[in-house]
């Protein structure tokens, strides 16, 4: 292990890093609101637009990541579609996310049970209130292990990017070995990079979720 | 003040209510009594609208509960304030987990009545304390017996004045030594002239409480009376027969 080196390109890769962040922590913020829109969509009392809705998101399920974002970036051209790589990159992170991110609000908010939406109307409260004062903050601690989850899904798919040349930890990771041959260095501080990131994400879940779980152990 | 004309409810192929008549009057207390499937629960839940009736009519003070003439917001908004005026007890109490008891209880008159936080918690302790869990206010309901949640519950249930009390089965989800301090909550409404719809699997209690008791099977009634005649001295077969399973047991 040339340890030299790997103090060399660290100023770089972490550089990379915060460009994974960016394009990670836009994704997710992006995608929640594609997945509040499906899961709206899916609320819905006329089919078709839930059928779109279900489509959608067994389209995004059914097909790999790295085709979503191939097909977007070079084949969206040809239909006059044309993003830069950076922003490539975040759109089609938040809508690919934003599929699987619907089904873990829906689900979570069917976790919950019946009986606590019907106790709130027979009191005389709404559909909205209902949900956001009886529904949502007990669905809130699966949501936010789901979500959860799928931050750390976005964290590493953000890698994929570095084939459309945004200049993230991997592709700058792949640039460096590239001019310096040393693929274990270099890989290797990526990769702790990722695990930093990773658990960084894991540990922010963890407070939100102690949150969301206070009642139960008061 | 409550008013049922001829209910008809569905659920696919199946008829749950097949055309039930009921009529309470205030301060009365009428017992819903019959065995499982009969269509005590769905009956109960269509006059708070938790199923929707597919023909017939039933009213609350005479302002009509079902509005198939109102669609969409209209009918939220019809509804939401109907609700208001009924406070409904479920079997699994359904309190809200993530509210401190107090909170239960106080939250709709809260929110819906725009109480302020002062006075709501006065008039949430006033209610806490006629279910005797003053002193339970400040815990979460994951940490209440069966019996102090379902008395809570009652409590939720009266923080908006109904006009009248549902109670589905408040007692069979308890173990059996906890029914007694839930039956004493509901005596102690009873003596307060509560109008009260209670559907029972307690005998002995429909018959010491109620004004009315009605016998349904199959999605019919098919025997009501004074309780003292309907326990003691029932007309139809299948009272008897219902009765004499439930009495032994
Ligand atoms: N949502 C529903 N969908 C389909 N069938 C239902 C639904 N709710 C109730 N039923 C059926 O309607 C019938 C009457 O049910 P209901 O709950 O009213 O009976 P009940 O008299 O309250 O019985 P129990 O004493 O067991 O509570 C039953 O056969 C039940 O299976
Ligand atoms: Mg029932």
């Amino acid at each position: 292990m040339d340890f030299n080196l790997m103090v060399d390109v660290t100023p770089l890769l972490l550089k990379a890093a915060w460009v994974t962040i960016d394009v990670s922590a836009r994704s997710l913020f992006f995608g929640f609101f594609v997945a509040c829109g499906l899961v709206f969509m899916q609320s819905l009392r006329f089919a078709p637009v839930r059928w779109l809705a279900r489509g959608y998101v067994s389209a995004i399920r059914g097909t790999p990541y790295f085709v979503q974002l191939l097909l977007v970036f070079y084949g969206g051209p040809s239909i006059g579609f044309r993003l830069d790589p950076l922003t490539c990159g975040v759109f089609v992170g938040a809508f690919n996310i934003g599929a699987y991110m619907s089904e873990a609000i829906r689900g979570s908010i069917e976790s919950v049970d019946s009986g606590q939406a019907e106790a709130s109307r027979s009191l005389g409260f709404g559909k909205a209130q209902t949900l956001i004062s009886i529904v949502l903050p007990q669905a809130a601690p699966l949501m936010i292990r789901s979500l959860g989850v799928l931050a750390i899904v976005v964290v590493k798919n953000s890698s994929l990017i570095s084939i459309i040349s945004v200049v993230e930890l991997t592709y700058q990771a792949q640039r460096l070995i590239g001019s310096t041959y040393k693929p274990l260095e270099i890989f290797t501080i990526s990769a702790l990079m990722y695990i930093v990131i990773v658990y960084a994400v894991m540990g922010i879940i963890e407070l939100a979720y102690r949150r969301a779980t206070r009642y139960t152990t008061l | 003040m409550v008013e049922i004309r001829n209910v008809h409810k569905r659920f696919g192929d199946l008829e749950v209510l097949k055309g039930i008549n009921l009529t309470v009057n205030r301060g009365k207390i009428i017992s819903i009594i019959g065995p499982s499937g009969s269509g005590k629960s769905t009956l109960l839940r269509s006059v708070n609208h938790l199923e929707v009736i597919d023909q017939g009519e039933i009213s609350l003070d005479g302002a009509r509960v079902n509005r198939p003439d109102l669609k969409g917001l209209a009918f939220e908004k019809h509804i939401n304030h109907i609700r208001q005026n009924m406070g409904m007890v479920f079997q699994h109490f359904n309190l809200f987990p993530h509210l401190s008891t107090i909170d239960n209880v106080t939250l709709a008159p809260r929110k819906l009545k725009g109480m302020d936080p002062k006075k709501a918690r006065e008039w949430g302790m006033d209610l806490l304390d006629r279910v005797g869990l003053a002193q339970k206010a400040d815990v979460f309901p994951n940490w209440l017996s069966g019996g102090q949640k379902q008395r809570v519950a009652i409590a939720r249930a009266l923080a908006m004045e109904p006009k009248v009390m549902l109670f589905d089965e408040a007692t069979s989800a308890l173990d059996p030594e906890l029914v007694e301090e839930v039956n004493l909550v509901m005596r102690g409404l009873a003596e307060e002239h509560m109008t009260m719809l209670i559907v029972t699997h307690e005998m002995g209690f429909a018959r010491d409480v109620s004004d009315w008791a009605m016998f349904m099977d199959g999605g019919v009634v098919v025997e009501e009376d004074d309780p003292q005649k309907l326990f003691s001295n029932p007309e139809q077969e299948r009272t008897q027969s219902f009765l004499r399973k439930h009495l032994r047991s």
